[in-house]
């Protein structure tokens, strides 16, 4: 796989991790590393590289898996939606297990709801014009990687003159999680690995001002596994030296300003609004929402439905895992009450999400 | 859920190419990008290419780590 598999070299691998244990070695303590993405957080586990890297070295995940920080009663609105008569939901695979106060998405697909998997949004706008009589609601959730493709649809369903394609939206935004996590006094992150695609739409100098304020190294990484031992050796060369700068080991990619033409996409469908991170709480502008010119593609104002009061189960411990504060095995319900086959919360649900990856890898 | 591809693209109708890797083909929009041409690599994320992948910076990430291998691991 071009462009992948040179990314993947084990002899490179060992190298890059002799010179991060010739990098830290005379440092006294313990550096926190927080990878803020769920992907990396996935190719953490799956390439095995905590057990890689030296004792000097914490890598701890953070609240970047979309699905994972999708409030409660998202959840629960997109289940009243798909009970809505005429209703055809469209999602990507991983929301549909996701547990809502009382129901789930796959739980309403086997009561009969018309719930459907799609690989693209504008797959879901194809599924609006074949469905004339029908109201398509696609699951507008994930980061600036993913709002772009929803802007897109959009777009494209106002060019077909479609009245029947709506977005359900949940939209988050980077770098603001970060700056309330840094600021978070029971949190010590020495360092963050900032994610690689998200990056690709906003740039690397988006995490300036939080270096600026925080002092703070950050370092934009790729998803392969060589990626992220240079992303992890870049950081960690920062911390050793007390500096503090925004550094991109995923150039190939993300260029400094980012991609201009998607970030005009995004601000032409949406503007910035306050957001409820699952776990942490509501940050001001963290969120993405529909502008009011294309309010006739907003399923919330469009379609309304009566949501049930959301509930969360009481032992659930994502909201800590998510801030980076505990590792799965701390949480109780973890492997017992809790498992991929039926999860209690979303990060355990989501293949991304780091409950999961400590189930599937965590030996 | 940030995953995305680098696939090659083989063809382009307006604002769509069909790009292609490992012999899987895809069809994708080319709505966030600028000046792609067949031939170029692009990362494909959700039906959209949303940027084009630098293949001279690519290659000098892969000649830092060929200096690391070459140094056992000693910092540069």
């Amino acid at each position: 796989m071009k462009y992948s598999s040179e990314f993947r070299n084990p002899e490179v691998a060992k190298a890059l991790i002799a010179s991060i244990n010739t990098i830290v070695a005379g440092y006294p303590g313990r550096m926190t590393l927080m990878e803020v993405c769920g992907t990396h957080t996935m190719a953490i586990y799956q390439h095995g590289i905590r057990a890689l890297l030296p004792a000097q070295i914490r890598l701890i995940s953070g609240p970047g898996c979309p699905v994972c920080v999708t409030p409660v009663g998202y959840v629960d609105r997109a289940v009243a939606l798909a009970r809505r008569p005429g209703t055809i939901i469209a999602s990507f695979g991983d929301m549909l297990r996701v547990p809502g106060s009382s129901s789930s998405l796959l739980a309403e697909k086997a009561r009969g709801a018309d719930v459907r998997v799609v690989y693209s949004p504008l797959d879901a706008v194809a599924l609006a014009e074949k469905n004339p009589q029908q109201q398509v609601v696609f699951l507008g959730v994930g980061f600036e990687t993913t709002t772009p493709t929803i802007a897109g649809s959009v777009l494209e369903a106002k060019r077909r003159g479609l009245s029947n394609y709506f977005v359900l939206c949940s939209h988050k935004t980077m770098p603001a999680p970060m700056a309330a996590l840094t600021a978070d006094p029971e949190l010590k992150v020495d360092g963050y690995l900032c994610p690689a695609h998200v990056s690709a739409i906003i740039g690397a100098n988006a995490y300036q001002p939080l270096v600026d304020q925080f002092k703070i190294p950050c370092v934009v990484t790729g998803f392969e596994p060589l990626d992220v031992l240079q992303g992890v050796q870049m950081l960690a060369r920062q911390v050793v030296a007390g500096e503090a700068r925004v550094e991109n080991q995923y150039s190939r990619i993300v260029k400094p300003e980012g991609n201009k033409k998607a970030q005009a996409l995004l601000t032409e469908v949406f503007e910035p609004c306050d957001a409820a991170w699952r776990g942490i709480g509501v940050i001001p502008n963290s969120g993405l929402q529909l502008r009011p010119a294309y309010a006739p593609f907003n399923a919330e104002l469009q379609l309304p439905v009566e949501v049930e009061e959301p509930k969360e189960h009481s032992g659930c411990q994502c909201g800590e895992i998510l801030k980076g504060k505990i590792s799965p095995r701390d949480c109780k319900l973890f492997r017992t009450a809790c498992t991929p086959e039926a999860p209690i919360g979303a990060c355990m649900v989501s293949s991304e999400g780091t409950c999961a990856a400590e189930y599937k890898y965590g030996g | 859920m940030c995953l995305a591809v680098p696939m090659m693209v083989k063809s382009i109708e307006g604002d769509n190419a069909i790009c292609e890797i490992d012999g899987v083909r895809r069809e994708a929009s080319l709505m966030m990008v600028d000046d792609v041409a067949v031939g170029d690599y692009v990362l494909i994320h959700a039906g959209f290419a949303i940027e084009k992948l630098d293949q001279e910076d690519a290659e000098q990430t892969l000649a830092l780590f060929r200096q690391v291998l070459a140094a056992g691991g000693m910092p540069e």
